[in-house]
Formats: structure tokens, sequence, C-alpha cells
């Protein structure tokens, strides 16, 4: 248990300190939701879709989440390189508890960036229809960001150095982020689209908190989390797996 | 059994080169024992090996009786190391790495806390504790290191390359510290290095590593007797059939020190 306390809190005291990601946590989902939320915005009312500032902003939410975390999970990358993952592994500490105090503290940092897009969203005129759906959208944010953690860990294992990393950022998370419904509405879509963004976990993390927040869900909320809860296992026992498997 | 660390026939693949080749040797409690050889001879992935951090290829380990493949957290409680390269957290206080290692190896607060307050002030660091450590200087991080490698009482204590890179006057105060603590807390301590009067002057027996095998190993006065020379230097010359700092030795010393001040 204290394992897992210190390395969460590490986790916590790195993001405080580090005041670029701080800062940069509040520049990107403004950004995205004052250009894109006002930009598209009159096409969108134009074509009938209502508000399209509430429609993007779980959207946000999620992509603040998604990016957050699979960045904490490859932060093993840097650990390595600077040594100190060494340090952790030769303690007399499980593996597992090890890997669960990371992933507890990634995903910490995620959702307290994830309430930051929604506190921003609710700046710029985003409204939940309900209140007490927020506990709700909450739960949906902790399981999104521990599953993108999760699924960090898993690709910092099996990579020694950060020469990947760009490829994955590229390749992974903008693919997994543009095509998951979180800025445009998933029906009416070409039939390999349409497939493609049912493949998609983060698909189902952004249609539960639309759902969650707005009541404008695609899929039922119980099958949103069934989703999000299967994959979510599954990432943690392959992060947990492939984790354990580190050889410096 | 008397012995603190054993270990017989080890051999230490990775993919296509044979790192560590039939390596048999003990270190004794108390001992100061060295681990000298050039660059690329095997020295740290011997301690990668007997510190768990990596499986053998074969061969027998024993560390304080335990089996480091098998018996893992058994050994890790009875160690403490420094790499050779940094392992420190640039973005923590020295104190918070101290704390860091000292929850990690389970110690309460009141334990750890005065622990860590005596060993800051064995390496003059005490009045340094509340600093980021990314602040610190290369001799700095190292003298850090080496006493959070002792926070929880090892009873091995491995060094590896411990003064590597560092100007001749850190590494002098360095080896004060240890040989101090040796003989304070009767802590083993096995060292590498491919400096020659480091091993010659604080060992109290030294292994020859070249190429992944042990050439002699022995106190010195058996080592010169054996190659019936005047010094450690025309032993190992004798015996290995090169100086330790032909292989290159030089330049990777020098790119470890360019990243060491890059950092
Ligand atoms: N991870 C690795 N994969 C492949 N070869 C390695 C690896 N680590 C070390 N080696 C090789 O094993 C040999 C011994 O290396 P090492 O134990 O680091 O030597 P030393 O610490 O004495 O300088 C060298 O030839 C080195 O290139
Ligand atoms: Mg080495």
């Amino acid at each position: 248990m204290k394992t897992i306390y210190i390395l969460w809190i590490r986790q916590i005291i790195r993001f405080w300190r580090s005041k670029p990601r701080l800062f940069g946590s509040l520049g990107q989902p403004l950004l995205f939701l004052l250009a894109f939320g006002f930009g598209f915005g009159p096409v969108f009312a134009q074509a009938g879709r209502g508000n399209y500032l509430s429609f993007l902003a779980p959207g946000v939410i999620c992509q603040t989440i998604i990016f957050t975390s699979i960045f904490s999970g490859i932060e093993i990358i840097w650990d390595r390189q600077f040594g100190f993952l060494k340090e952790t592994l030769v303690a007399p500490v499980s593996r597992l508890s090890i890997m669960a105090g990371r992933t507890l503290g990634g995903s910490t940092v995620a959702v307290f960036q994830g309430v930051i897009a929604f506190c921003l969203s609710l700046l710029v005129g985003f409204c939940p229809v309900n209140w007490w759906t927020v506990p709700l959208a909450f739960l949906i944010m902790i399981m999104t960001s521990l599953l993108f953690t999760a699924v960090g860990t898993a690709i910092a294992s099996v990579m020694s150095d950060f020469h990947g990393f760009q490829i994955i950022m590229n390749l992974l998370v903008m693919p997994l982020y543009f095509l998951s419904g979180a800025l445009f509405p998933l029906d009416n879509l070409p039939p390999v689209m349409k497939t493609i963004t049912r493949l998609n976990p983060l698909t189902y993390c952004v249609d539960g908190l639309r759902g969650v927040l707005l009541g404008a869900g695609v899929f039922s909320l119980g099958f949103d989390l069934l989703v999000i809860f299967s994959v979510l296992m599954f990432f943690l026992f392959l992060g947990s797996y492939l984790f354990s498997k580190i050889q410096i | 059994m008397s012995s603190i660390i054993s270990v017989s026939n080890l051999v230490k693949k990775y993919k296509n080169v044979i790192a560590v080749d039939d390596i048999t040797f003990t270190v004794e409690r108390g001992e100061v024992f060295a681990f000298l050889g050039p660059n690329g001879a095997g020295k740290t992935t011997t301690i990668k090996v007997l510190t768990t951090l990596l499986f053998p290829t074969s061969g027998q380990v024993a560390i304080n009786g335990y089996n480091p493949t098998t018996q893992q957290d058994l050994v890790r409680k009875s160690f403490g190391i420094v790499f050779q390269d940094p392992s420190l957290d640039d973005e923590l206080t020295a104190w918070e790495n101290l704390d860091f290692h000292g929850v990690l190896y389970g110690m309460d607060k009141a334990t750890r806390h005065k622990r860590m307050n005596d060993l800051l002030e064995i390496v003059q660091l005490s009045d340094k504790k509340k600093l980021l450590v990314k602040t610190f200087s290369g001799g700095m991080k190292r003298r850090l290191e080496i006493a959070r490698g002792l926070i929880h009482h090892p009873l091995i204590y491995f060094l590896d390359e411990p003064t590597i890179g560092l100007d001749p006057q850190t590494r002098n105060q360095i080896w004060n510290y240890i040989i101090a603590l040796n003989k304070m807390e009767g802590t083993t301590v096995f060292f590498t290095t491919h400096y020659l009067e480091e091993a010659e002057r604080y060992s109290h027996r030294l292994a020859i590593i070249d190429h992944g095998k042990i050439v002699a190993c022995g106190d010195l006065a058996y080592l010169k007797d054996l190659t019936q020379s005047e010094h450690l230097e025309e032993a190992f010359l004798k015996l290995t059939g090169h100086e330790i700092r032909e292989e290159s030795a030089g330049t990777g010393d020098n790119i470890r020190m360019r990243l060491r001040a890059r950092r």
C-alpha cells in the first residue's frame, strides 16, 4: 500500500512542479473549444444539429484525458532513460504494486486535467443538461484515464528509447482521437469510417460522456460502460504483464 | 555457506554476445571486493545478475544465501546499490529521493528520517536537502546516491564504477565515505572499476575480469606474487596481455562525462 502511495504522490509532485505541463493543460482544450467550437458552430447549427460547442465539449474533455494518460504511461521510457526505473525495480516490492502506483498517479493527473477542461468548457458556454449526472461523468473520466494510462504503460514497457514515441503519437493517439466521434457526429458516416469508429475504445468514452452530460449518446450508457470496462481490464492485465517483463 | 556472495559458473548471454563467461568467485562478510576490468569486460552485467535485474543464462548465484532468480525480495532486501549511470529523480528534492527509497524498503517514518539525516550528514549534503536534484553537480548527485543506497542498512553494498567521470578530489572524498561505512557498519562492499589505483588502494581482494572471464582473483600480494610483478599495473598487463585503458576505455569515459554534465 505504501509503495502504491509513494509512487502515486511522486507523479503528482512531478506534475505540479512542471509548470509548462500545467499551463499546457489549460491551453490545448481552450484552443480546441474556441477555434472549433466557435469556428464550426454556425455550420453545425445550419445543418440543424444544434449547438456544436455543447457537442464538442465532452470530446475535448476526453481528448485532454487521453493525451495526458498516454503520456503518463509513456513516462516510463523517461524513467528508464534517466535511470530512475532501476531504483524502483531493485526495491523489495512487487512489480504489480509499482505498476498500480504509476497507473493511479498518471490517471489522477489526467482526471485533474479533464476536470480543468470541463471547467473551461463551462466558462465558454457549455452546460450539462442535468447537474446530478456530473458524478457519473467523473466516473467515466476516471475509467478513461486508467484505460489510456495502462495503454501507455504497455507501449512504454516494450519500447526502450524515445525513437518510437513520435510514431506512437502520430500513428496511434491522433487517429484514435480523430476517429472517435470527439469532433463530429457518428451517424451518417461511410461504412468504413463507421466500422473504424466502432472498433475504437475512445468512441465509447466520448459517447458515454456525451450521453451522461447531454443525454445525446449514440449507444446506451450501459453498453458504453461495459465496453470501457472490458477494454480497461484487458489493458490493465496487458500493461502489468509487459511491465513485469521489463529487463534493464 | 559463510560467504555472503557466492557465484559459480555464471554465464550471461545477450542475444549474440557472451557478456559473462563462466565466472566463479566468492565474497566474504565485511570484505571490500573489487571487480577490475576494462570497459565491456562484463562488470555491469555481473552486477545486474547479482541484483535481480537480469536472469543468468546458467550457473549458480547466492546473495546472503538467497537465489536472485527465485527469491528476489529476500535478495533485494539484502543489498543496496549505486548504479553506473545516474538513477535519481531530478524533479524531486534530495530529501524526497531519499524518502522515496525509505518507503519502498518499508521503513517507518521516524526510523528512516533519522537515518536519512545521519547519512546526509556523512555525505555533507544536509544543507542541500531541500534543493531539487537537477540543480546538483555530478559529484553531489553521486554522494546522494551513495547515501540513498545505505538507508535501509543493507548487508551488501554494490557500487558500479562509483567514481566514473568525477574529478580526483571528489573521487577521494567518495571513497572516504565508502571505507568509513565499511568500517562503521561492517557492510560488505562489492565495487567495479577500471581504475587500477582504486582497486589497489581500497579493496581487500580483487578479481580481474576481461572479456567476460575472471583471469585472476585474490589479494594484491597474491596477484603480484602470481605474476612476479612490482605493481598491479604490471600484473594486469601480464594476466590480460593488454593495458586496461587501451580498448577505447578513454572514449567511453568521455562520453559518459559529457552525458553527466548535460544532466
Ligand atoms: N543490453 C545488452 N544487449 C546486448 N549486449 C550488451 C548489453 N549490455 C551489455 N552488452 C555487452 O556485454 C558486454 C559486457 O558489457 P558490460 O557488462 O556493460 O561491461 P562493463 O560494465 O564491464 O563495461 C559488452 O560487450 C557489451 O557490449
Ligand atoms: Mg559497466
